[in-house]
């Protein structure tokens, strides 16, 4: 029966119908919207868990399919599934949005109804995204996430809310539009607008590279990778807490999760000829970015820098495939690579939302994000205390927590590509721990810094619930990331094989 | 010789439009000012009218009459329904400015639809003399509906302005129908058409009038260079003006290209593409960046016309019916947003206070957050961003540039699109981010709420089913 039901579709729309019932519902009642807010993520997340429990992970081919026509005219398909990478990244987006309506709970004062009718439909908006099939309806929801985001950063952020809001739409508008161009000019060879269509289209190499020039375009903004990182740090500081944790946790993985259904497949000739830039691109965003992350004062900031070094680990292990095929020959450890990079997405997903979370406890209580205006928090706040370290173990890739399982993945992967490569991935471990635990050093050991920090009360029940759902997500999938890695081996395979046959004519 | 009488049928509804509208004027005459709202109720009965009479007579297959001067066909009747729909929801949403500015007088409907008659012709012209003639009735009663604020300077220059430059531009416009008469022997467009195929016309003349002609149009529509006009003509008319100048005439001017530069001069498409792409480009990138610079939001929306123009001559200098289908999609597209937008922006005018400037947006959403809603998805409709119906429309013009191969010219729309959001981006940036700097009630009467609300949701819905409105437009451009 449950095979019949349009799953997808519903946790596409369900939350966004919710947000919409959010809005009529209004602030006059301030208790009844958050309840209503609070039941449709919720059920949204309750939803989505069959797409986990009756997935198959047996086979790479889309599951939970759905398909109608929707523009017959440019042969444009409302056209949903789930793999093995997308299906992972829908039940992260359910349970983050959760997460963020409890974190929103008695902070937000100011028009909570359009707060929480916000994130809801940018719930629905992102699992479009992961869902959908077709090109266009993938262009449509990519593009429809950014208005919910401009307005969440603009309305409920910081003193510098309209400047970061306005970088942050335009960056990722411009990065998207030539993808949008890249999708026509394949339609006019592929008659479709198929994302499937356009993985078997055969390409030759100029227009690959220029294709996959647009994809890199959209995704890398969206990753972000360096160079093109600097609306990151601006949009997560001035966003409240609730939308720099979907920040962290989803729309980058959108951008890392482009590259695995687009540039990849569709171009992976290019990809191959190019992979020295991505690697790049991405050992630049490890090192470099770990040590500015280092010199941070402001612990969003810090926290921001910390995700692109390590969403620079996701786009290493998606584009070290290449370098083992040439190296070793064979395929053997490719597989890892990918897969460690999609671990690192789930984990980070998690680390990041956490942290954000911690700093939105501490800002509620203290309304400063500057490192300097805490210290020996631990006194005051022993529970958040163990959490804030936990959390920051897990950040600095300690075996035991998810930050692990994807970095090890990935730097062994990499060794069998070049040990250089390898080397300075490591280099991810030390700075990771040192830009984090020093953090953690500062704000949360020692002796009480000032008056604020001694008045300081611990965190609440909401707080602790939302918290410790994190932190025994952190553990679980540090001690058995099997769950998580079986639903995609099929995909990742299935990936691995594609990439390396040439799509020249 | 013999007079036949020609088939009346097909031109009902312009009959229909001229009588009632002669009677209005006549009626008018005779009503006192608080009866006023009689003008404005026939006015709305005789666009209401003339869509049934639209829809009683609509057949696919085109028919010509008055001695080839006239075609009704498929395209004609979508346009003509819009351009009656557009007119409706722009005399709506003048009605209580008008009021509340002792402008609510007869002149304003008479002329509004002696100009809707107009376009009416230019829309269903088949020669370039009713071209000509549709065209000139519409102009006129602009110029004049610019002026009608009498009292006010600016107002007065703009009528001016527009007056001296238009009649310039129709000028142009009838040289260049002269060469083309010259060259080709008739000014009936099939007979041009045919002329100009067998290649028994002299060519160099054909050119130069060609020239002409393009140069007319561009100033018709206001691209660049040939736009300034447009920005004064915008800022300067009662809001009410700006409103009706911003809307349906759009249409009428979509169909004055079709009908001359395809239907007619269809084969030297190869001409008139380069002069095109020439005030395509220009005009995309001229108005989206000095749309930036604005601070008079009715200005604004000028340079953001301008940009609008550039993307619907993408569509039409592509020369495949999938690119005019796009192009009429963009422009009807475009209309629903022109009204809404200057519908919010007149509905927030008080009497004693013009929002004219970007500033009076701000804090829209704790005054009215319905209205600050409708405006936003108004605005990143125009801006194109997606779930709303803007995207679709500048999605298949790009589509039928890509697909004659002009790549080049794809990127420079998208591009351009993307600094031209940052304005749009700006009003949202007012209506939502800042505190209001004034507290009035913002008061609405039931019917222009309706419609408002119709007007913002329609691009929503379009944009989350933008087939059925493809379709149409693809089918009457099929012949």
């Amino acid at each position: 029966m449950l095979s019949e039901l349009p799953l997808l579709s519903l946790v596409i729309w369900f939350p966004i119908l919710g947000g919409i019932a959010v809005l009529f519902v209004g602030d006059e009642n301030p208790v009844r919207v958050k309840a209503l807010a609070l039941t449709v993520a919720i059920l949204s997340f309750l939803i989505s868990i069959p797409l986990f429990s009756h997935f198959d992970a047996t086979t790479a081919a889309m599951q939970f399919q759905e398909f109608v026509p929707w523009i017959p005219a440019f042969n444009v398909n409302y056209h949903l599934g789930v793999d093995g990478f997308s299906m992972p990244l829908i039940l992260l987006t359910a349970f983050m949005t959760v997460l963020v309506v409890i974190a929103g709970w008695e902070v937000i004062q100011y028009r909570i109804a359009q707060y929480m009718a916000a994130f809801l439909i940018m719930e629905g908006l992102m699992i479009g995204v992961f869902a959908a099939l077709d090109a266009i309806l993938f262009y449509v929801f990519f593009e429809a996430m950014l208005i919910p985001m401009f307005l969440i950063i603009g309305i409920w952020g910081g003193p510098r809310r309209v400047y970061a809001t306005i970088k942050f739409f335009l960056y990722t508008f411009l990065g998207s539009v030539f993808m949008l161009i890249a999708l026509i000019y394949m339609y006019n060879q592929a008659s479709s607008f198929e994302i499937l269509d356009f993985h078997k289209l055969p390409l030759n190499i100029t227009e690959q590279v220029l294709i996959f020039f647009a994809f890199l375009l959209g995704f890398a903004v969206k990753v972000p990778m360096w160079p093109v990182h600097t609306w990151l740090p601006d949009a997560h500081v001035e966003a409240p807490t609730g939308g720099s944790v979907i920040l962290a946790a989803i729309t980058l993985k959108i951008g890392g999760y482009g590259f695995l259904r687009f540039a990849l497949p569709i171009t992976p000739d290019a990809s191959a000829m190019l992979d020295w830039l991505i690697i790049t691109m991405s050992l630049v965003a490890v090192v470099y970015i770990g040590l500015v992350a280092l010199i941070q004062q402001d612990m969003k900031k810090l926290i921001a820098y910390s995700s692109i070094a390590h969403m620079g680990f996701v786009t290493l292990g998606f584009f070290i495939v290449f370098g083992i095929e040439r190296s070793t020959g064979s395929l053997s450890g490719a597989a890892m690579g990918i897969e460690g990079g999609m671990v690192q997405m789930v984990s980070h997903g998690f680390i990041s939302g956490a942290l954000f979370l911690c700093v939105g406890v501490l800002y509620d209580r203290v309304h400063s994000r500057q490192i300097k205006d805490y210290g020996g928090v631990a006194n005051t706040m022993p529970i958040f205390a163990a959490f804030m370290v936990l959390f920051g173990m897990a950040n600095s890739g300690l075996p035991g927590t998810s930050g692990f399982v994807g970095e090890f993945m990935v730097i062994l992967s990499s060794f069998k590509a070049s040990f250089w490569i390898a080397f300075l991935a490591s280099a991810t471990l030390i700075l990771g721990a040192a830009y984090t635990l020093w953090l953690v050093k500062r704000v949360i050991f020692g002796e009480i810094g000032n008056q604020h920090v001694a008045e300081l009360e611990d965190v609440n029940t909401r707080e602790i619930i939302m918290l410790s759902l994190l932190a025994a997500a952190v553990l679980l999938l540090g001690v058995w990331p099997d769950p998580l890695t079986s639903v995609m081996h099929a995909s990742v395979d299935n990936l691995v094989q594609h990439v390396v046959a040439s799509k020249l004519l | 010789m013999n007079f036949v009488a020609p088939d009346f049928m097909p031109v009902l509804p312009e009959i229909f439009v001229l009588t009632l509208t002669c009677l209005i004027l006549v009626i008018d005459v005779f009503l006192e000012q608080r009866q006023r709202h009689i003008t404005y109720g026939l006015a709305q009965i005789t666009l209401l009218g003339a869509a049934l009479l639209t829809l009683l007579t609509y057949s696919q297959a085109p028919v010509t009459t008055m001695f080839g001067h006239y075609i009704k066909d498929a395209m004609g009747d979508l346009l003509k329904l819009f351009i009656y729909l557009a007119s409706a929801a722009v005399f709506l949403y003048s009605r209580d400015y008008l009021r509340q500015r002792n402008l609510f007088k007869g002149e304003y409907y008479v002329l509004g639809l002696f100009g809707v008659l107009g376009m009416m012709i230019m829309v269903s012209a088949h020669s370039l003399l009713s071209v000509y003639l549709g065209l000139e009735l519409l102009s006129l009663s602009l110029y004049a509906l610019v002026a009608t604020d009498r009292d006010s300077p600016v107002a007065s220059e703009a009528a001016m302005k527009y007056f001296v430059l238009g009649s310039l531009a129709s000028g142009m416009l009838l040289y260049g129908i002269s060469m083309i008469y010259g060259a080709t022997g008739s000014v009936d467009l099939q007979v041009v058409a045919d002329a100009v195929g067998q290649q028994s016309a002299n060519n160099l003349v054909l050119v130069f009038g060609l020239v002409f002609l393009v140069v007319g149009l561009a100033f018709k529509l206001g691209a660049v260079p040939f736009h300034m006009w447009l920005p004064d003509v915008y800022q300067g008319a009662p809001t009410s003006v700006t409103l009706y100048i911003g809307s349906a005439p759009k249409l009428a001017a979509f169909a004055l290209v079709m009908r001359i530069l395809v239907d007619g001069l269809g084969t030297l498409q190869g001409d008139w593409q380069q002069m095109l792409i020439i005030l395509a480009v220009l005009s995309i990138a001229l108005g989206n960046l000095v749309a930036i610079a604005q601070t008079n939001i009715k200005r604004m929306l000028a340079y953001s016309t301008i940009s609008h123009v550039g993307f619907l001559l993408l569509g039409i200098l592509s020369g495949t019916p999938e690119g005019y289908a796009a192009s009429m999609f963009y422009t009807i597209v475009y209309v629903l947003m022109a009204v809404g937008a200057f519908g919010v922006i007149i509905v927030l005018s008080r009497s004693g206070f013009e929002a004219e400037n970007i500033d009076d947006f701000k804090g829209l959403n704790d005054r009215s957050p319905w209205l600050a809603f409708l405006m936003m998805m108004i605005m990143m409709s125009m801006a194109g961003v997606p779930f709303l119906v803007g995207f679709y429309a500048k999605w298949v013009v790009l589509q039928a540039v890509v697909d004659i191969g002009l790549v080049w010219l794809a990127i420079v729309g998208v591009v351009f699109s993307v600094i031209g959001a940052f304005y749009y981006l700006r009003v949202v940036k007012c209506i939502y981010f800042e505190k209001p700097e004034q507290s009035e009630v913002i008061e609405l009467s039931r019917d222009t709420e309706i419609m408002i609300s119709a007007n913002g949701l329609l691009l929503v819905v379009l944009g989350l089913y933008p087939t059925a409105l493809m379709t149409w437009c693809a089918a009457a451009l099929l012949n």
